[in-house]
Order: C-alpha cells, then structure tokens, then sequence
C-alpha cells in the first residue's frame, strides 16, 4: 500500500491554520498513527523503534558526555575519570553511553538478521535496506572513532592497527596507502591530533545517522512494512492502524529492552568493554592481545583469516559491501524463509557461522582457530555469492497462505468482513 | 464477548496506567542530564578556601583567588581603620554594606564591612562594581585613589579603605564575600 | 642480592618485558581463582572497616612506590568509601609526604636556589599523590619498572584467560547474570598472594621475582606484603591473605567509588522498567484480543 493517505482532520482553527502552512501533524498523523500495519508483525518488528531510541539515548547522553570531555591526549583519559568521579551523575551518563553502544549493535543485528530471515530486502525493499547497510556503516565508523576518545591502549592500539589497514593500497599503487595513512592520522604516527579530529568527526556522524534514518523509514512508508508471511497487504483486514497497536507493541518490547539495557549500566557497565583500556594509552608498549569491541569481531576474524594483507582488508570491508547487492543476489521470488525449507537451513548456518567468527575473532588466530576462521570466511561469501542465487531457483518453497488474513485466522476467514474493534478503533478516541 | 463500552474502559485505563507511568520514567531520566551540569564535586571541593593570615604584617594586602575571583585581603593600620570610620554615611554614594553576611540594607559602616574586634582585617571582592576590572592598590607602590583605598585604571572609580566607593562611575561598594575566622590566624571563605 | 646489580638487572628485564608483545601461550600464567567479595553481584556493597583497613595497607606499604592519583583526600571521608573522619583526613593530607606543586610562585620561581622544587602541603581537595613526579622519575628510580598508579588498577586488569568453547558458552551468560566484575580484583589478589620460589626449571632474571599469576611468571616488584607486616587496630589476621583481600577492596573502592550509588540505584531502575513493562503488556494483551 504506497504514500497512505492521512484521514487527519484539524480539530480547531489553529491546528487548521498550521495545517495549511506546515501540515506535520497531517504527516505524522497519517505516517504513524492511522498508517496500516500488517496486524501479523512478530516482536522481531520492534527492532526499529528500539534502535531509534537508541540513536536518542546515544546522541543525549554523548552531547552531555561532550560537556565534560578534554580531547587531548594527555587531558582525555583523566577527563573521563573526572566524569566518572566528580560530575553530578556523571557515571551514570557515562555507563548509560557506553553500554548503549553495545546495545545499538545487538539491536541492529538482531533487526538485519530479521530482514535477512524474511526477506525484507526484496522487492519493492531494496533501497531500504542499501540505506539500512548505510546506517550499519555509519554506525561502525561512530563507534570505532567513539572507542578511540578514552585514549586507553586498546583505544590507542586499535586505532593504529585498524588506521595502519589502509597502508595496504601500497600494493595496488606505491605510496598511495602511506600518504592515505598518514592524511587519517595528521601525523607520522597516531597522536593527539588524531584524536582531535576523531573527536569532531565521533560527535558528527550520528546527526548524519539521523538523516539517512530519516531517509530509511520515508522509504519504508512508501512501500509499507513487510511482515512474516512475505505477503503484502491487499485488503483492510490485513492490517491495523499502527496507533495504538503496533505503539502498544513497540512500548512493551522497548521497555523489556531497556531491562537488559539497564542491568548493564548498573550491574555488569565494564563487562562488554575490555580491561586494557583502562590502562592509559602508551605509544611504547602494545597490548598482548589487541582486540577490538565484540561487534566488529566477525569482521577481525575475517581480516584475519586471509594470509595477504591486502586480501585481508578487501575480504573485510567486501564481508559488508556484499550486503548491498543482497536484493539482486537472491533469486528466490518467495520472500519469507517460512516458506523456503532450503534456504532457512542455511541461512541458520550463516547466523551460526558469523557467531562463530565473533568468538574466533578474539583468539589469536593460529592453530584451529585460524582453520575454523577460514572455513567460516568461505562460508559466509558462499553463502552470498553462491548459495543465494542457487537456491532461490531450485528450491520448491511450501505451501504459503493467500493472505495475511488467512494466515492470522486460518482458512475460514480469508479477507471478508472487517473484525470488530480493529478497523473501527481510529475514529472510537 | 464483553460490551463494547467495558472494553473500552479497561483498555483506556491500561493504556493511561502504563503511559503516565512510562512518563515518570521519563521525567526521572531527565533530572540527571540536568543536574550533571550543576558545579561537579571537585569544583564544590574548592567552593571553601582556608587563608592563613599570619605572613600578613600590617599595612600589607594579599590576593587569593576564590571560586575564580580574586579577594582582597588587607591587614590596615590605625590610621586607615580611623579615617573609615570618620566618614559620614550620607557622604557615600552607596549607602550598603554590600556584605553578604548581612541583610541587604545594613548601612555601610565600617563595622559592617569587617568583622567584631578585628577591625584591622578587611576581605573584599577584588572586582569594580562598574565592569569587572580589578582595581589598583593591594600592593605598595599602587596607585590609592583619592581615598587612601582601591583605584580602578579601567573607567577612574575611586574606593575607601573600607573598600566603598567615593568617587568615578561604579555604582556599588567592592562587595564582602561571606567569611569566618577559624582561628585567630586563619579565615575560612566560602 | 646486592641491591644495585639487582637494580639494574631488573631494569633491562622491565624493559624487555615491557616493550616486547608476547603471545600469551595457554596455560603460561595460572588459572585466576575466584574469590568471594562484598561488593560483588547484585547487593554488592563495600565494608566500611575493609576500607579503611585497605588504606592503612595502601599508606604503609604500596604508597612508597605507588600513586593513587585520581583519589582526592576528601574522597576518603565521603559517603560510599573508607569514611574516614573529615578531621583526620585533614591531618592526613597536610602531613603526605608527596606533596603538590602549584605552579611558578609570585616570583616566576619553580625550584629553590637548591634546586628543589616548590611545593605545598596536600589539603582535601588534593590527589594522593606516589613519591615520584614523572613517569621517568619513577623509572629511573626503579631502574626502568613503572610502579604504575593504583587508581583503576582493579579495572585495568581481568581474570579471564583463553577458554575453551564449551567454558565460554556457559561462562558467559552465568557471568552476565550474576554480573561479574571482579575479575580485576581477582587477579589483584592472586597476585599478591602468588609470590612463590621459581620452579626449578626456570630461570629468574636478575632482580626478578616469580610469581604464579604474572603473565609470564616474572615480575619486578618484590613480595610487597609479609605476615605482621601492617598492625591492624580492629584486631584482624595480619596475615598476607588478609592484607591482600583488604587492600583489594581498598583498591577497587578506589578505582569505583560509585559502586554503592550505582548498584542502589539500579534495582530501583530495575523494578521501575519490570513494572512499566508488565503494565504496556497488559495494555497491549488488551488492546490485540479484539484484533486476533
């Protein structure tokens, strides 16, 4: 059901006048109150909201944290104690900032893995997840600056060695990755200056996160939500207004969320997080194991996994550019995995293989470890570039329901007739 | 199946429960994010300063820095001790004592601007009431102003040895911070 | 052993170690043994006496080479740590031996004519300061090793060592639940009573002692603590476990002195959101029975 035309209608002569010259709540009113919504979206389809608040809570408490926080190098480290110790709540803001991040990336990941399960990528969907692939990037590029302003040794040693990658280009053209290095780094080695400008460039993108999520749920509204059975919307019963129903849903899976979140903050603050960057940053001394934040771990021990530099750096940044292509890749014209009994086994070994792959990333990688990395590496291309395609032509999906109707109420009831309270509720305030 | 009113009444009341009560959370969560901007512990640690007052012999001045502004303290001799107390109020052009240990409408006397049997100490705010320059005269080869006082470079205002304002544009007496003697030789300010 | 060759010896070893990056073989350091604390899981909170038996450790024996830097006197009579008497902490402070440089004086000067430099006594508003000045002070007074500063130590370390799978898969979800944190103390502690004779096989460098939980079982700092070495008021063991536990706590009040307020508060937040998310489901349960 594309552009849904909003049913608003101004109540006094203000919201009249407003609405003639800036008609926001005619927008919001029909975008998300009366918007219908496929009534058999699972908790999997509270993600969205949950990562909005997340960017929220990551953007306040980081413009506060920004109050307080010195990024030099030899000022940031104890501007953090400071904040932990002296400023007013200051550990809490902190804590809530740190494990938030975290808690982004669980969000997202169980939200792409949502998409990836039901097919969400297909079309008409396909710019909305190539933006959804443009947030993720912009997410892992604000937290691997984020990481860095603590300026403790994994803070210091990450850098370097993630920075220290695009040396690489070396061997495509001489030169080129050095000077590309040592451009990120202001300097002939990491310093406080590139910190500094890690700092201005941590605290911007977020606001241009913020634009393309913009730009992510406008291309959602235009073309709806999907749901599990991969069917889309054909009559009223098929749908319910997303106020209060799909708000009620989303409020409860938010607060249960924020549970987790929560017991984080005030139980476990330092367990997602790594010991070493509590130890100040020092140039002359490097960690015996370097290890980034647990999110960018699968993607570790893919750089890892390849013997070549270069080969390594290609498969990492290729093991998410690949997501783009995603719509193209897969063949199948049956959406859901429901329904795709082939297909849905592998796509369990996928998730398996990229869990698998975040624990190998934190072991160095020799012996079994390496092999099992290796295997993991080529099952997650084969998965794309392979299995994707193949599948989706030779598999026989099974039987799926003709409606969304039908498959919330069985086959009796397959589209006719309006059930009572649903359709009825907007206009009963 | 329960009536169409029933139902809507239970659903309203949960709905309302559940949102007034996320409400709450929501005002909770925003008391921290304010207060965090409030003075932080190391800053409130500063807010008291305690000066040892013994290196000061009479007729000389120090200037120490609380919570940022510089205070003047003066040891005065005899001689500035009288001629602040000879001076009739209605000849000031800021009849308050500009002390915040007292009410705001105590009288400039210099019995208001220092403390009972210590006359000769004198703690000010070193900072022109006018536009927040420091004025001239804590050390001995200062210019005094025509007052034997504070003379401010900045606009010409000229301040008495009990630190009140004589002559030029200031508008108010140099102020008293709040201040206690801990012990014969020390002030605890702040 | 004489102290200068062992000076010295320990000095390039604390180098090496220092600058080179070894790959820590499995099993090379031993298991860190859990230990039982009261500030630990969900109604962790600290002991006031520990603390303040902590300190007196800390003062008596670590503060001869180790800073605490990012603690302030006042922090010690504040809520939520040793709450020592506002009085005494006064006391204390003015009579620290390290104390705080403020700056070149009235006259521009930083040192005396002698050469030594200008400083004043602590108040409450100051850090513990260690006895050096600078990094490289320190090293050059200990021919190269770092005493470094104790203010996070308990959270610059970890107890947890490579694992096998299985481990990993019921560790950490047991781990996220009982919301451990301690590791850092753990190991702290497994430090400080790990000191034993090297096994017969190994060879100490010079000025070097063995210790079972040190990554690479050689470290430069000698057995700090002995039995009796500090005298406890309250009437506590004397004992190297005892001192050990104690200025852990100390240690880990230091590097958290949130602890309590963060724990008190967060099963308020807790019960807040369990509520709020019983009642949006309600709701919700509510408002979907029409629909299905």
């Amino acid at each position: 059901m594309a552009n849904h035309e909003s049913t608003y209608k101004p109540s006094s002569r203000f919201e009249r006048w407003l609405d003639e010259r800036l008609p926001i709540r005619r927008m919001m009113h029909g975008q998300f109150v009366d918007f219908p919504t496929p009534r058999n979206l699972n908790y999997l389809w509270t993600f969205g909201g949950i990562l909005t608040a997340c960017l929220a809570i990551q953007i306040v408490t980081g413009v506060v944290l920004a109050m307080h926080y010195i990024p030099h190098e030899a000022m940031a480290f104890d501007s953090i104690e400071r904040i932990r110790r002296d400023v007013n709540y200051g550990w809490l803001i902190r804590n809530v900032h740190a494990v938030g991040a975290s808690m982004f990336f669980i969000a997202v990941y169980i939200h792409m893995a949502r998409g990836l399960y039901y097919g969400s990528y297909k079309a008409p969907r396909e710019v909305l997840w190539i933006l959804g692939v443009i947030i993720y990037l912009l997410m892992m590029a604000t937290g691997f600056l984020g990481y860095t302003l603590p300026w403790g040794q994994m803070s210091f040693w990450g850098v370097t060695v993630i920075t220290n990658l695009f040396s690489s280009l070396d061997a495509v053209i001489p030169g080129l990755g050095t000077r590309i290095v040592v451009w990120l780094w202001g300097g002939y080695s990491v310093s406080g200056v590139t910190l500094n400008r890690f700092f201005s460039l941590h605290y911007l993108l977020p606001f241009v996160i913020a634009g393309v999520v913009a730009l992510h749920v406008w291309a959602l509204h235009v073309v709806g939500q999907n749901n599990p059975t991969g069917i889309e919307i054909k009559s009223k019963s098929d749908s319910v207004p997303m106020a209060p129903y799909a708000v009620m849903k989303d409020m409860f899976a938010l607060f249960v969320f924020m549970i987790v979140f929560a017991w984080f903050v005030f139980y476990a603050p330092n367990y997602l997080g790594h010991a070493d960057n509590y130890i100040e940053a020092n140039p002359l001394v490097t960690p015996p194991h370097i290890v980034p934040e647990w999110y960018y771990l699968p993607f570790y021990a893919i750089l890892r996994a390849i013997p070549s530099k270069l080969g390594g750096v290609i498969a990492m940044f290729g093991s998410i550019l690949i997501l783009l292509f995603i719509p193209w890749l897969d063949t199948s014209r049956v959406r859901s995995a429901r329904y795709r009994p082939i297909f849905k086994w592998f796509l369990y070994l996928f998730f398996l293989s990229v869990i698998a792959l975040g624990y190998l990333g934190a072991k160095t990688p020799e012996g079994i470890y390496l092999l099992m990395s290796r295997i993991c590496t080529f099952y997650y291309f084969a998965f794309f570039l392979i299995i994707m395609p193949i599948v989706g032509v030779i598999e026989t999906p099974s039987p799926m329901p003709r409606s969304i109707t039908e498959a919330v109420l069985g086959k009796g009831a397959s589209g006719a007739g309006v059930p009572a309270g649903a359709a009825a509720a907007p206009e009963k305030r | 199946m329960a009536s169409e009113t029933e139902h809507g009444t239970r659903r309203d009341f949960l709905t309302v429960a559940a949102g007034s009560w996320a409400a709450v959370g929501a005002a909770a969560t925003l008391w921290p994010l304010i207060q965090q901007m409030n003075p932080d512990a190391s800053t409130q640690a500063l807010a008291s300063i305690e000066v040892d007052l013994s290196p000061i012999k009479e007729g000389q001045a120090i200037t120490v820095m609380w919570r940022g502004k510089p205070i003047f303290i003066r040891n005065r001799t005899k001689e500035e001790i009288e001629k602040a107390n000879q001076t009739e109020l209605r000849d000031l052009p800021d009849p308050s004592a500009r002390n915040e240990m007292l009410p705001e409408r105590a009288p400039a006397s210099d019995a208001n601007r220092t403390k009972k049997d210590r006359a000769n100490w004198l703690v000010l705010i070193g900072i022109c009431t006018h536009f927040g320059c420091i004025p001239k005269g804590q050390s001995l080869g200062d210019a005094k102003g025509d007052y034997g006082g504070w003379f401010c470079p900045c606009h010409g205002s000229h301040y008495d040895t009990s630190g009140r304002i004589r002559k030029g544009p200031a508008p108010r007496n140099l102020e008293v911070p709040p201040y206690e003697f801990v012990s014969d030789t020390k002030i605890k300010i702040g | 052993m004489k102290r200068s060759t062992a000076l010295k010896a320990s000095a390039v070893a604390a180098v090496m170690l220092g600058l080179t990056t070894p790959v820590l073989a499995a099993g090379e350091a031993a298991e860190i043994p859990r230990q039982s604390w009261t500030f630990a899981g969900f109604r962790g909170h600290f002991d006031k006496a520990q603390l303040q038996r902590g300190f007196q450790v800390y003062k008596e024996v670590c503060a001869n080479c180790h800073g605490l830097k990012r603690v302030r006197f006042r922090n010690l009579s504040e809520p939520g740590g040793p709450q020592f008497p506002e009085e005494s902490v006064k006391a204390l402070a003015a009579s620290w031996p390290n104390k705080i440089f403020d700056g070149p004086n009235d006259q521009g000067e930083i040192a005396t004519s002698k050469g030594v430099i200008i400083k004043r006594p602590a108040g409450l508003a100051d850090p513990i300061l260690g006895p050096h000045d600078n990094e490289k002070a320190a090293r050059a007074a200990f021919n190269g090793a770092l005493p470094p500063d104790l203010s996070v130590i308990t959270l610059a370390r970890s107890a947890s060592h490579a694992g096998t799978l299985l481990q990993t898969l019921v560790g950490m979800p047991r781990d996220i639940v009982n919301g451990y944190q301690e590791g850092g103390a753990d190991y702290l502690y497994a430090l400080l009573t790990g000191y034993a004779n090297a096994p017969a096989d190994m060879k100490l460098a010079d000025g070097m002692s063995y210790n079972k939980y040190f990554p690479g079982n050689q470290i430069a700092m000698i057995a700090p603590l002995q039995p009796g070495l500090v005298k406890y008021q309250d009437g506590s063991p004397t004992t190297i476990e005892q001192y050990a536990k104690d200025v852990t706590a100390f240690l880990a009040w230091a590097g958290d002195p949130k602890l309590e307020e963060r724990k008190s508060m967060g099963w308020k937040v807790l019960l807040y959101l369990l509520i709020t998310s019983l009642l949006f489901y309600a709701a919700k349960k509510r408002l979907w029975a029409q629909v299905h």
